[in-house]
């Protein structure tokens, strides 16, 4: 990190914007509706939701921070071949750590980690933002985009898990409580990918009447 | 009636700004231009003199669905004891079908009203009638087994994802009873499909297969026969059955103009046609069923009546009508062959045209332009 210069405090108001505002007010699958196909395939259940998560969140910070630190070496023309190669490398060795120690987790993921390379909230925040500024708010610009992104994987994934097979983590929480014998019947919509468009789009309906400012009439 | 209009007219002002029930205004309004003729007028604008406003459409399909409602009811109770082996009088067949039938009815239109009414306070909306014809368009496509929770889950799925977020009454993409339907289908395809849902309370021993069920399991030799199916005593949902019953409401819904002629006799002719071709390939056994039999067989004419001609998610241009409603007849034998695991093409091919009407009203706009301009060209030079 040699290039920060600045006496700026770390977490200074600029900072912790870069934090906060892709988590609600700019969320990367709500307002600017990228990523919607991982947000689909993978939050049947709440764990891979996590994980998945987890993972960009780790990745995205990394790349950002790379992309960053490499900034004014790549040559312009081929800045996308080099972005997808830095990506890919971490996405690889997410894939490694992932299938070592979350094995299932890794099975049930499958080829959607791989996707992440393909994921447009990392590529359009490296071209957008760590391709042009500093190392630390592209690092906190990058956890802060991959948050805002899981945290909508987290929600999606609670509820199509809760009614699509009444667990939370796999705990059976609607046999615990005896709601199946009142007749009680899980619901198959909530395991088919549409069922997740649904929830973003109601999750998108209640974002959008808390802040009308983003309603965009056209 | 004139007590009536005068104690409204007396509570009217506590309904009005500055009243003491402000906020139940739409509510209020509701009832009362459903019980009298509104007395507003048009102020300014284009003045079409018209006997028909969106209550009387709405109620005028209502009306045509009893017939088959009628039938419905006593259908199941029918099915039930036929099942049983037994054969009592008709007001035991009747009453039994009640039972089963009535709370469905009750249950959807509650819980529909409830959300419509809460949703035109919320937004200062009046409240629209469109929720008559599909808290009873939904029941009649249910089987008559299915838990009365998941009416009420579905009718509110219809009303909230299906027309609300879109706008409310008139804005809607989707037919909401086929929304209605098609979440439980796949929410819940236990309870809306295979042979146990068609009968209420049968014996494990009889088989309650539909004809279409048994025709995707290539057991055509179980089916009854046309005038059996025509008539409706057969199983399946509870309004779809009867197809005679079914053309009496179509009638009212032609006769009163309610109902786009050009959809229904362009769906009819795109399921035979389409039944034609299938016998004249013949691969396999539901391709050789005659094509008059696919019409009269699940709900295609249930839903070419009442659900293909709801002017909302229909093609709006008269040519656009055409095409419109032969690509559902068209499609429904064809997802019906095709796809077992989906015997009921009809819903399917409906909602997929629903997406599709506006594209097609489009293009023919387009084309008409076009072909206006052209002419005007022609002239000048």
């Amino acid at each position: 990190m040699a290039e920060t210069k600045e006496k700026e405090p770390l977490f200074s108001s600029k900072n912790k914007k870069l934090l906060s505002e892709p988590m609600v007010r700019n969320n990367p699958i709500t307002v600017q509706v990228l990523g919607i196909c991982s947000a689909l395939a993978i939050t049947v259940k709440l764990e891979p939701s996590l994980v998945m998560a987890i993972s960009v969140i780790a990745i995205m910070g990394t790349a950002n921070l790379i992309i960053s630190l490499m900034r004014s070496l790549i040559p312009p023309r081929i800045r996308i071949i080099v972005m997808l190669t830095v990506i890919a490398s971490l996405v690889v060795l997410v894939d490694e750590i992932l299938a070592a120690f979350l094995y299932d987790v890794s099975k049930q993921l499958s080829v959607f980690v791989g996707l992440i390379i393909t994921n447009c909230i990392i590529m359009g925040r490296l071209e957008a933002f760590a391709s042009s500024n500093k190392p630390w708010p592209s690092f906190l610009d990058g956890i802060g985009n991959a948050a805002g992104y899981g945290w909508i994987l987290i929600i999606v994934g609670f509820f199509r898990e809760l009614f699509g097979s009444g667990e939370i983590f796999g705990y059976p929480v609607f046999e615990k409580i005896g709601l199946y014998q009142t007749g009680y019947v899980d619901n198959g919509l909530m395991i088919l990918p549409p069922a997740a468009l649904f929830i973003v789009g109601i999750i998108i309906w209640v974002h959008r009447s808390r802040h009308p400012e983003l309603i965009d009439i056209s | 009636m004139k007590a009536l209009r005068d104690f409204l007219d007396k509570i009217k002002p506590n309904f009005e700004k500055g009243g003491r029930f402000e906020k139940l205004h739409s509510v209020f309004d509701g009832f009362e231009t459903f019980l009298f003729v509104p007395n507003t007028v048009t102020k300014k604008g284009s003045h079409i003199r018209d006997a028909i406003d969106m209550k009387r459409t709405m109620a005028t399909v209502v009306l045509a669905m009893i017939p088959a409602l009628l039938f419905g009811i006593w259908n199941v109770g029918y099915q039930h004891f036929e099942a049983a082996g037994s054969n009592p009088e008709f007001w035991t067949i009747v009453g039994y079908g009640l039972i089963k039938v009535l709370p469905i009815v009750v249950v959807s239109y509650v819980t529909g009203l409830a959300i419509e009414f809460f949703f035109a306070q919320i937004r200062g909306h009046e409240i629209n009638e469109g929720f008559l014809v599909t808290g009873m368009l939904i029941p009649l496509v249910l089987p008559p087994t299915i838990p009365l929770w998941m009416v009420a889950l579905a009718t509110a799925f219809a009303v909230i994802i299906g027309k609300e977020v879109f706008g409310g009454t008139g804005m809607n993409i989707l037919n909401p009873a086929l929304t209605a339907r098609a979440f439980l289908f796949f929410a819940y395809p236990a309870f809306m499909s295979g042979d146990r849902v068609w009968i209420a309370e049968k014996a494990d021993t009889f088989s309650g297969a539909t004809p279409l069920a048994n025709a995707a399991n290539g057991e055509l030799a179980a089916n009854p026969d046309f005038f059996d199916m025509f008539f409706g005593f057969i199983p399946g949902s509870i309004g779809e059955t009867s197809t005679a019953l079914i053309i009496v409401g179509a009638i009212i819904l032609l006769f009163t103009g309610v109902g786009s002629w050009r959809i229904m006799l362009s769906a009819v002719a795109g399921g035979l046609i389409m039944g034609l071709l299938f016998n004249l390939w013949g691969a396999n056994e539901f391709m050789t069923i005659p094509a008059h039999h696919q019409l009269v067989m699940g709900g295609f004419a249930f839903g070419v009546v009442f659900m293909a001609t709801d002017p909302v998610s229909g093609s709006q241009t008269n040519k656009g009508k055409y095409i419109y409603g032969f690509l559902i007849g068209f499609l429904a034998i064809l997802i019906r062959v095709f796809n077992p695991a989906y015997p009921e093409g009809i819903m399917l091919a409906i909602l997929f045209m629903n997406v599709m009407a506006p594209l097609i009203d489009y293009y023919i706009i387009q084309a008409n332009i076009k072909h206006r301009a052209k002419r005007a060209k022609l002239k000048t030079t």
